[in-house]
């Protein structure tokens, strides 16, 4: 009896052995179509004369891109352009959430006040904004914006230093002389000692239950540390001004119109999602836990900080983290309207100028499939920070 | 037992992976009785749909040329409209079989990214384009502009050589598509507007108000502009070179449009007559009937016919023949087609 359990039909039926084998069959199936593939596309572009590697990178680009983060000239080279792409791409997601954070909180939390005409803004805000395709978004502000401002020659102005046409906003350039370097330090410092005083008030409060004013101490520490500075210094900032020079202006700061618009569509596009993961968030919590909160004296303002926002977090974070990633994936609409963001200067000129598409496209995914699992582990880290003891 | 299913299903697999060479672009053409082109968005004059989706335009009737030579009537084409950015990427991919997208012949196009070009069919220049109103008389009064242009062409390139040679700083505005650049260039976002002086003359035609942009008299660059085919299938490229080239033979000899049954009919000249299908064998070379070149004039036109109902002086479009480059050599220009025997 004991062999028969070994004999090849029981091992053929066998249901976990079964189950081994067809798994071990998928695997060789996805393996063996991977490599077809692989092999097929080389075949194909050896065949069509195609050049492949990556060798192109380091070849000067000869080309210009309009906004640039890092020196960058024509006699770059594909890789500097793809670091340029790259960093206008980071930029535009970057402000775009500060922005759409912002506003997305507020609006929500709007929506839901008391007020009746505070709550239907809010309301009309989002069923628009969210319902309007991006890119009809994205031209409607960018050639909204170019229609209603003046060209350079009739800039509006403010101040003699702020300039706006429809070249972009300009404004003064702040240049460090001597002794800028201690203002720095006293910023630092400044932040530094802040952040000591939250820790310190933090274990005050735990042992006696006497509150610190933290915030309010702190702002005033920065202005007056920087202030004190500048007056030990004798204000070593200087501004480099813009001036109308020919077509346009040159020196201090300038904001393309494009980059403006983009931050704009994105921002408040993302903002009506936002707002709406903010209200389902506050409305998770349920009403005793404010009533509870109440009962113990405390009063509104440390209700919503200390009770609400606290709960709200753990549902608001997941959704929040997924509008952040479209907000990144969708900012690559920017070549519509000629923000040199990665997609049209590395995947747009760039891939012509080359021809390898299978390269650069390859190294654009990669770019934001990074850029998405790194927003996705910040804010999973972010949220197990947040997340509610449970007791 | 597993073992043996195990060879069983990999036999099976590599007889999928060697199956990967592909038959010749001619012959997978004839069998589904069309091929693709690829053309413009839409650059009046060159390849532009009407309101019905018919396409016209001097590339337009480098397809049908190359329609008419295949199948004998000119409208065997399936039009596929390409962003400058999609276009090569169509091509070498196998979604179109024919490029004639006003596409520059360049070094680089030619030997690096799998393209074969199949020949000249305007010879075009890189300019500027400017308000009126702005006072600009010459391309070196540019230092500082902004400049409008669209993404994925030889133009990027050009201008930057422009600027830097001219020791110029400006500003490039890179739009993806021609109509978005026509759209920021006339809302004031750029001082010019640069691409070539053909596309300038059609684009201008879509501005609010033409009459107030003038071009400025700078040809900064040089633009062959041409049909384009895959590498790797010479036949093919053939037919589409010498489809063109019999155009402009056809207008060397005086054979054209309208007069093409009655010359082929009564012709003693053996070089028409080769032209007329009647000797020679070109259609055998080419794997083609004998009447592909008549098909081709007869139906289509010579290169003067397209060029003057597409472009030419009486077109919305205006590009006057007589002293461009696009003139036969006979007349000045360099348009010279090697001989059909």
């Amino acid at each position: 009896m004991q062999d028969r359990n070994l004999s090849l039909s029981n091992i053929l039926f066998n249901r976990s052995i079964q189950g081994i084998f067809y798994q071990i069959v998928t695997l060789g199936l996805v393996i063996l179509a991977i490599i077809y593939i692989v092999d097929n596309t080389a075949r194909n572009m050896v065949a069509r004369g195609l050049a492949s590697g990556f060798h192109f990178l380091g070849v000067e680009a000869q080309f210009d891109i309009q906004m640039t983060l890092i020196e960058y000239s024509p006699t770059s080279t594909y890789f500097d352009s793809f670091i340029v792409g790259l960093l206008n791409t980071l930029l535009v997601a970057g402000l775009g959430i500060f922005v759409a954070t912002i506003v997305g909180f507020a609006v929500g939390i709007a929506r839901l006040s008391p007020n009746w005409l505070i709550a239907k803004l809010a309301e009309a805000y989002i069923e628009i904004l969210r319902n309007i395709p991006l890119l009809l978004q994205i031209f409607f502000w960018y050639f909204a914006v170019l229609r209603a401002l003046p060209k350079p020659k009739q800039s509006l102005e403010f101040a003699d230093s702020f300039f706006l046409n429809n070249r972009g906003l300009f404004i003064p350039d702040p240049v460090f002389g001597e002794g800028g370097v201690l203002i720095l330090y006293s910023f630092i410092a400044a932040i530094l000692i802040s952040i000591g005083i939250a820790v310190w008030s933090k274990q005050r409060q735990n042992k006696t239950g006497q509150t610190f004013p933290v915030f309010y101490s702190s702002i005033g520490l920065l202005i007056s540390f920087v202030f004190l500075s500048m007056l030990a210094t004798g204000f070593p900032v200087t501004f480099d001004y813009p001036e109308l020079k020919g077509f346009n202006f040159k020196g201090g700061i300038k904001l393309i119109p494009e980059l403006v618009a983009l931050t704009f569509a994105l921002s408040m596009y993302t903002a009506s999602f936002i707002a709406e993961v903010v209200r389902a968030g506050i409305q998770a919590v349920s009403l005793g836990q404010t009533e509870a909160a109440r009962s113990l004296g405390l009063n509104p303002n440390q209700i919503l900080r200390l009770v609400i926002i606290p709960q709200a977090l753990r549902v608001i974070v997941p959704p929040l983290t997924n509008q952040y990633l479209n907000l990144t994936k969708n900012s690559s609409l920017a070549a519509a309207i000629a923000y040199p963001d990665l997609v049209l200067v590395f995947a747009g000129t760039a891939l012509m100028q080359t021809g390898q598409a299978i390269e650069i496209i390859g190294m654009v995914m990669g770019v934001y499939l990074f850029l998405s699992l790194m927003t996705s582990i910040i804010m999973n880290l972010f949220n197990r920070f947040m997340r509610v003891a449970e007791r | 037992m597993i073992i043996r299913k195990l060879t069983i299903l990999s036999a099976i697999i590599s007889l999928f992976t060697v199956s990967a060479a592909t038959a010749g672009t001619l012959d997978t053409v004839k069998g589904q009785g069309f091929f693709n082109c690829g053309v413009s968005q839409g650059v009046p004059g060159f390849s532009n749909p009407d309101s019905d989706g018919n396409w016209s335009g001097i590339d337009v009737d480098v397809c049908r040329a190359v329609s008419a030579a295949i199948f004998g009537t000119p409208d065997n084409v399936k039009y596929v409209p390409l962003t400058a950015k999609e276009r090569f990427t169509a091509l070498q991919s196998g979604e179109i079989d024919v490029l004639s997208r006003n596409t520059t012949w360049t070094l680089s196009r030619d030997a690096q990214i799998g393209l074969e070009f199949a020949g000249v069919n305007f010879y075009d220049g890189q300019g500027f384009m400017v308000r009126s109103d702005s006072g600009i008389t010459s391309a070196m009064e540019l230092d500082g502009a902004s400049v409008c242009t669209n993404l994925g062409t030889t133009t990027e390139l050009n201008m930057a050589d422009f600027f830097r040679a001219n020791g110029m700083s400006y500003e490039p505005v890179v739009f993806e598509k021609a109509d978005e650049v026509v759209n920021a260039y006339d809302e004031g976002r750029c001082d010019t507007y640069t691409t070539d002086k053909s596309g300038l003359a059609a684009q201008r035609t879509k501005l609010a108000d033409p009459d107030a942009h003038v071009v400025l008299p700078e040809t900064i660059s040089k633009e062959p502009l041409g049909p384009v085919v895959r590498e790797g299938d010479g036949d093919w490229a053939d037919i589409v070179r010498w489809s063109l080239n019999a155009m402009i033979e056809a207008e060397e000899f005086g054979l054209d449009k309208g007069s093409a049954s009655s010359t082929c009919a009564t012709t003693g000249n053996p070089v028409v007559a080769r032209l007329c299908g009647k000797e020679g064998g070109n259609g055998a070379a080419l794997n083609l009937g004998d009447s592909w070149s008549f098909d081709i004039i007869s139906q289509v036109g010579n290169y003067g016919d397209i060029y003057e109902a597409n472009v030419g002086a009486s077109t919305p479009v205006g590009l006057a023949r007589a002293g461009s480059p696009n003139a036969s050599y006979k007349n000045g220009g360099v348009l010279y087609a090697p001989p059909a025997r």
